[in-house]
């Protein structure tokens, strides 16, 4: 055999080798992304400092730059999302996995899977023609109705997989104290599940919070911070692909490098804060 | 084994270096795309060279080709000195085709809308906010601006011709590619302004010409520098072009070989105010000289046979006069 002077090494060793370097090369790959946003944006960061964040005029011509009001837009139409898209996607997911025995259930889940697979542009698409006009024209509101649409089905079906996955001996028992439906999914079902479901509501926030096509042909790209959820407004995500290819002075190119900065942030931000109020309120992690 | 693949891999580099010798590369501006699509397509089928263009915006086509990624660039903003010098001088601006930018509306009932320049700069200053504040016959309902939310030659073409005719737009807003906006909503690209327009009444916007024809919609004729209300068309288009290069600042420019000629508010009677060039970018001095005798053929068939394909288009091709001074310098270019 050619390969006999390995004959220490064993294949299993080969093996775990190979898988772990893929498994590293994952968080070394986020570790470069991050390298590589802070070297790009240190232009703009030494401009600005930390009154960037707080700033809010934005004005290419005289390369003034504030991230406010993109910060603003990105959490609120975030918010607005899951306002909608939580108690929907958690009423269906409780639907089809709890309480309908009907056969349909499985088609249902297909379809609500196919909604997930809809690329952005066709949600943006049906946002400019019918969403904005019967919504009063482009603004921070459409932006967050149509992000509620696009994270409905992850949240749906990751919801759903989660209830499935709860033992049915924890239901049975319920059943068997003479619980109702509604108890067995409160007593038995609900507790099990909470790690797993916010983990599907932080895949869907973390999709609203990134969803740059479909925001932007609908929010009115205004970088401005009105109270009025019906005023345009612009996310952080729609201000990069919208200006990044035009930039042409470096410091425009760095402040925009920083907006993404920003974004990874706030998603590391809260990505963290779920996963913390899981440990805080089940032991689990999540 | 080893053996055969390096041999396989050093033939397909190898492959590949052939390709990317004959294949001259640029990229840029989204505006001319179309029209740079059928020249290459056409040329390449009289000449065999190939010609690649990428439709990349203005901002990106100038980075690229200031880097050196690209063989040629393509803008429709010219590059300051500034950036000329930054990506080491020695840059010509070879005009191609021209544009007129169109301010299209949504008012029910109005087909014909005439404005001047000071009204038009007060509505996107925000200080015209209902549409009887511009002529009393109008409907009673207040005006929605909309603008380019991407950075864009159309905007820099439009707030250029403000800046030209409004003081106080000049001082308070400017012209660039893109602007910090005093009021209104922002859609990406012609198409997202355009339905912005159709779909709220009131709107306002400003898209390229060739675009408010193939969308039908309602453009304003705009007083010129000579005071007559004109249509956006290729013939006003054109008149615009004339107009402005009878001008002998124009001339001098001219002579002096920069072609990054403004024609925004250009003078004669059948002008439209708000005109804009496009141009490509390349090297005076062409490192690879085979590929450099290839762009120079490009660009002289371009400035002479290829000047039939624009008006299909909806671009407006450029005057005879210009065309032949822009070919004299493209023979300056040394391969």
């Amino acid at each position: 055999m050619r390969l006999s002077r390995f004959k220490r090494i064993t294949g299993d060793d080969w093996f775990s080798a190979i898988t772990f370097s893929f498994a590293a090369s994952i968080p070394l790959l986020l570790f470069l992304l991050i390298c590589l946003l802070i070297i790009k944006s240190s232009l703009g960061f030494k401009t600005f400092g930390f009154g960037f964040i707080v700033s809010s005029s934005w004005d290419p011509l005289n390369d003034v730059y504030g991230a406010l009001p993109f910060i603003y837009g990105t959490i609120i139409s975030s918010l607005i999302a899951l306002a909608i898209a939580v108690p929907l996607g958690l009423g269906c997911a409780i639907f089809l996995a709890e309480v309908t025995q009907s056969k349909v259930k499985e088609q249902v889940a297909t379809m609500i899977d196919m909604l997930a697979a809809i690329p952005s542009v066709v949600y943006g698409l049906w946002g400019i023609f019918v969403l904005s006009p019967f919504l009063g024209g482009p603004s921070l509101l459409v932006g967050g109705v149509i992000l509620s649409i696009m994270i409905l089905p992850t949240i749906t079906a990751i919801s759903r997989e989660v209830f499935q996955a709860v033992p049915h001996s924890l239901r049975e028992s319920a059943l068997a104290l003479g619980a109702t439906k509604w108890e067995t999914f409160k007593l038995a079902v609900f507790g099990p599940a909470l790690s797993g479901l916010v983990g599907a509501i932080i895949l869907g926030l973390g999709r609203a919070l990134g969803e740059t096509m479909a925001v932007t042909m609908v929010i009115g790209n205004r970088a401005n911070i009105s109270p009025s959820l019906f005023a345009p407004a612009y996310t952080l995500a729609s201000v990069i692909a919208n200006e990044f290819a035009e930039a042409t002075s470096e410091v425009n190119l760095s402040v925009l490098v920083e907006l993404g900065l920003i974004l990874l942030v706030i998603t590391v931000i809260v990505n963290g804060a779920a996963r913390f109020f899981v440990w805080k309120t089940t032991g689990h992690k999540a | 084994m080893f053996k055969k693949i390096s041999v396989l891999l050093l033939g397909l580099s190898l492959l590949a270096g052939l390709a990317s010798a004959a294949v001259i590369n640029g990229a840029g501006a989204t505006f001319p795309y179309p029209i740079y699509m059928k020249w290459n397509t056409v040329f390449a089928e009289q000449t065999g060279i190939k010609i690649n263009y990428q439709g990349i915006g203005s901002g990106g086509g100038i980075r690229q080709f200031s880097a050196g990624i690209t063989d040629f660039g393509g803008s429709d903003a010219p590059m300051t000195d500034k950036e000329i010098a930054k990506a080491g001088g020695d840059i010509l601006h070879i005009p191609t085709v021209m544009g007129a930018v169109a301010v299209v509306y949504n008012l029910p009932g109005v087909r014909n809308l005439n404005l001047d320049a000071d009204t038009l700069a007060d509505i996107f200053l925000g200080k015209i906010t209902n549409w009887q504040g511009v002529n009393s016959s109008l409907p009673n309902m207040p005006i929605k601006v909309c603008y380019r939310s991407d950075g864009s030659g159309t905007t820099s073409i439009f707030t250029g011709y403000l800046a030209k005719v409004s003081l106080d737009w000049a001082s308070k807003v400017g012209a660039g590619k893109a602007v910090a906006w005093p009021t209104g909503i922002g859609g990406k690209g012609n198409s997202g302004v355009a339905g912005s327009v159709k779909n709220i009444e009131g709107a306002i916007g400003y898209v390229e010409l060739s675009y408010a024809i193939t969308n039908n919609l309602a453009a304003a004729n705009l007083k010129n520098k000579a005071g007559v209300y004109t249509t956006p068309s290729l013939a006003s288009t054109s008149a615009a072009a004339s107009g402005a290069l009878s001008a002998k600042a124009m001339k001098k420019l001219i002579a002096a070989g920069d072609f990054r000629l403004d024609l925004n508010n250009a003078p004669g009677e059948n002008s439209y105010p708000i005109v804009g060039l496009t141009w490509l970018l390349v090297h005076k001095n062409q490192k690879d000289s085979g590929k450099g005798a290839n762009l120079v053929a490009y660009l002289k068939w371009a400035l002479t046979d290829g000047q039939k394909y624009p008006a299909d288009l909806l671009y407006a091709p450029l005057p005879k006069d210009i065309a032949s001074k822009v070919l004299e310098q493209v023979e300056t270019i040394k391969i």
